[in-house]
């Protein structure tokens, strides 16, 4: 796994006291920075020549609410030729957290960011286009928040039926 | 019916003109094209050689709906999509039917969140549901019959 | 004058120019409508004066290939810009599944991308698999490698099928149909069901499969090759559809990795990545299979690739089938795999493990794993989060189409309407992978 610790050491040399923490979880490698790094970071990983992170596999983000802080965004980088995979992942604190947008590091992070800030209200500072990307525009809400309900509709069983049939809006001609 | 009765056979059927409206509009009635997920590659296999759709009078798929009288919703419907279904909905042309294919259309299926209309009939009438997660190319036939029993006792008054 | 659609108006659409005694107003831009104010910025300057048409290729189009929409600005025939609307399948599964135990939601997962729902059980299983460290025995991993390439088999004959359909070539559209009937009906007697299986679960597989798997398979093996020499000869060299297809959305190597293509698209850009090959999983590693390139990066290309496929799949089934183990087809450790129902009668034990398995679930360890397979359109992945309890704190599907879609604009720079519609196809998208 030296490809992996020279990743390290390029990202210890870039960010210094930015890079956190590395945890390792069934064979994969997890590196924590600091959220006012990881443009630098990004881009390290992929200048470095023994390296070539070039390829963002993946950007999401989780909630961990009511856990502070509380989003965690995490960006899959894969170098293609060494055969190498790291995750990079920061935490944001806060109801409508900001961060840099990746963009131009990895252009194919624009959807991947347009789509966090959709289901999470992450706001990426820098992006070009960041509209809302699978809800219609006009939604209010970011839905896979923990406290942004399912939107669960009571099942209508025989016990129930009338009681739903009632209340549910068919429509009319 | 009543002539037939008296002169034999001369060739001739006597319907009435509900009856005969009816038959021919069940023999030729033209779906659109609304594939929303996995029913619609049912609705293609069903269209398909293996369970042919055009023997009831249904190869044309047409994806105007200014064209068609049956709108097969297969699939299920978004709130982003659901206005869309409304307008294709109020574009077709009388007489319309709709079938309701496949569990999400008729209920929300297993997706039951903030996402998934439940049920399209909170959008459109719908005369037919079929069952199933996806119905087979059988099911969907059995749904096209029943909706074809159901044309061929409909009242001339009906579609106004 | 068409009548009023009861006040809902399709998002996005503008109203009708505004009709005067002298003409249509060249006032009324299609710019000024407030709701097209969010493509200003993507559109060029010359829409804004009204020099250039801004069509909506709406979520409901002939092209078979689900409701996506396309916002076009056309100069003529020749597309400027094409601004993908998606979200018209979005399905909240990500959230649902948040909602459900690990057993229970692999139910869903059949759904997201529905032409490979094999597929996506597979992901979800080695995913989960990886997170509690659960093993499998051989015997079904490779049943699970025979089931994984029928379905990619099935899902490029659709396809196949589709993309002839929207290029005007019918009749391939139904012959692929009737190879892909063969298939489901083996999957049909495998699992019970002809689509959404959930035959492939965390630890294994639902049951062995029955003794009439084998020679389905053998005989299906036996006719395919002679199906697809027909399709080729159908289109492959066909005038036509070279016209229609060569030099047609050309994407370079580079760029495409650099727009998060994977799959199908990418390599007919020339870069040999398939995930198959790269990060084996599941007893890839023992067979002995290729992987076709393209060269040029273009419609064509990218359908030669499929093409070449095809065979090299009934290769990996052929082998797969001629070695495979005997066994057990589910991991013995029932802290995480539900008991077969014949040993329910007879111990205890597995009756509590049945019974705490489906109602509670079992527990996974905190920490997150990313787990990949190759889907027929490109790289699938599930990055699955646990937080000690029996349902997922997050699980993210990094689908192939997403990336492939988002790639459109680049890719229908300076084509015709008429090419779009193939461009389109060539890049396989399944809505339900796109939009979850």
């Amino acid at each position: 796994m030296s490809g992996l610790d020279e990743a390290l050491n390029v990202l210890r040399a870039a960010l210094g006291e930015g890079l956190r923490t590395v945890t390792e979880f069934r064979g994969e490698t997890t590196a924590e920075i600091a959220p006012a790094n990881i443009v630098a970071a990004c881009r390290a990983l992929r200048d470095a020549p023994g390296l070539r992170f070039t390829r963002l596999a993946g950007l999401t983000a989780v909630d961990y609410w009511p856990e502070e802080p509380r989003f965690a965004v995490i960006y899959l980088l894969h170098s293609l030729e060494k055969g190498l995979s790291l995750r990079l992942l920061h935490r944001l604190a806060g109801d409508a957290p900001s961060v840099a947008s990746v963009v131009e590091v990895f252009p194919s992070a624009n959807w991947h960011e347009r789509e966090v800030y959709d289901m999470f209200g992450i706001l990426f500072t820098g992006h070009p286009d960041l509209r809302r990307l699978l809800m219609p525009a006009d939604w209010q809400g970011h839905p896979l928040r923990k406290d942004y309900p399912l939107g669960y509709e009571e099942v209508q069983f025989t016990f129930n039926f009338d009681e739903i049939d009632r209340k549910k809006p068919y429509a009319k001609e | 019916m009543g002539v037939e009765a008296k002169l034999g056979d001369l060739g001739l059927v006597t319907l009435t003109l509900e009856k005969a409206i009816n038959w021919t509009r069940t023999r030729s009635m033209w779906p659109m094209l609304f594939g929303l997920a996995c029913c619609a590659i049912e609705m293609m296999s069903a269209q398909a050689s293996h369970y042919d759709l055009s023997r009831f009078g249904m190869e044309l798929m047409r994806a105007s709906p200014r064209q068609s009288d049956l709108m097969i919703v297969a699939g299920r419907v978004t709130r982003k999509m659901a206005p869309v279904l409304r307008r294709l909905y109020d574009q077709m042309p009388d007489p319309k039917w709709v079938i309701a294919m496949g569990d999400c259309a008729s209920c929300g299926g297993i997706f039951n969140n903030y996402a998934i209309v439940q049920g399209v009939d909170e959008v459109v009438p719908v005369d037919v549901y079929v069952a199933g997660c996806p119905p087979r190319p059988e099911a969907l036939i059995h749904g096209i019959i029943t909706l074809h029993h159901k044309v061929e006792k409909e009242k001339l008054a009906a579609h106004a | 004058m068409p009548k009023s659609d009861s006040g809902r108006r399709m998002p996005g659409m503008p109203p009708q120019a505004s009709v005067t005694e002298s003409g249509i107003t060249p006032e009324a831009a299609p710019f000024d409508d407030p709701r097209l104010a969010e493509y200003r910025h993507l559109v060029s300057e010359r829409a804004l004066s009204g020099e250039t048409v801004v069509l909506n290729m709406g979520p409901q189009h002939p092209s078979t290939h689900g409701v996506l929409r396309l916002i076009l600005e056309l100069d003529g025939e020749r597309v400027i810009t094409c601004i993908p609307d998606i979200g018209f399948l979005h399905t909240g599964v990500e959230k649902n599944m948040e909602s459900k135990t690990y057993i229970k939601a692999l139910v869903m997962t059949d759904r997201l991308d529905y032409m490979n729902n094999v597929g996506n059980n597979l992901a979800y299983a080695l995913a989960v698999e990886k997170l509690v460290g659960l093993d499998v025995p051989p015997r079904a991993q490779a049943i699970r490698v025979i089931l994984a390439e029928l379905q990619r088999l099935s899902s490029h004959l659709v396809w196949l099928g589709t993309h002839a359909l929207d290029l005007a070539a019918m009749s391939v559209f139904l012959y692929c149909f009737r190879e892909r009937e063969i298939i489901l009906d083996i999957l049909e007697m495998v699992s019970g069901q002809r689509m959404m299986t959930s035959y492939i679960r965390p630890g294994g597989l639902w049951r062995d499969v029955p003794p009439e798997f084998e020679p389905a398979v053998r005989e299906f093996i036996k006719i395919f090759p002679h199906r697809l020499q027909q399709y080729e000869r159908l289109l492959t060299k066909n005038p036509l559809f070279l016209d229609r297809t060569r030099g047609i959305g050309v994407i370079s190597g580079e760029a495409a990795l650099q727009a998060g293509l994977t799959g199908g698209a990418l390599r007919g850009s020339g870069v040999n990545y398939d995930l198959r090959k790269a990060m084996p999983y599941s007893g890839y590693e023992q067979y002995d299979f290729e992987v076709p390139l393209g060269s040029a990066g273009d419609v064509y290309d990218r359908y030669r690739v499929r093409m070449a496929e095809m065979p090299q799949s009934l290769r990996i089934v052929e082998q797969a089938l001629d070695r495979l183990p005997g066994g057990p087809v589910q991991s013995a450790n029932r802290k995480f795999v539900p008991p077969p129902r014949s040993e329910l009668g007879q111990s205890m034990e597995s009756l509590i493990h049945h019974f705490k398995l489906w109602t509670e679930g079992f527990d996974a360890p905190r920490g997150a794993i990313y787990s990949a397979v190759e889907s027929p359109r490109g790289e699938l992945g599930v990055y699955l989060e646990g937080n000690g309890g029996p349902k997922a704190q997050r699980v993210y599907w990094r689908t192939p189409s997403f990336m492939n879609i988002s790639a459109l604009p680049i890719l229908a720079k300076g084509h015709l309407v008429a090419d779009l519609v193939g461009i389109i196809g060539s890049l396989d998208i399944v809505l339900g992978d796109v939009d979850r």
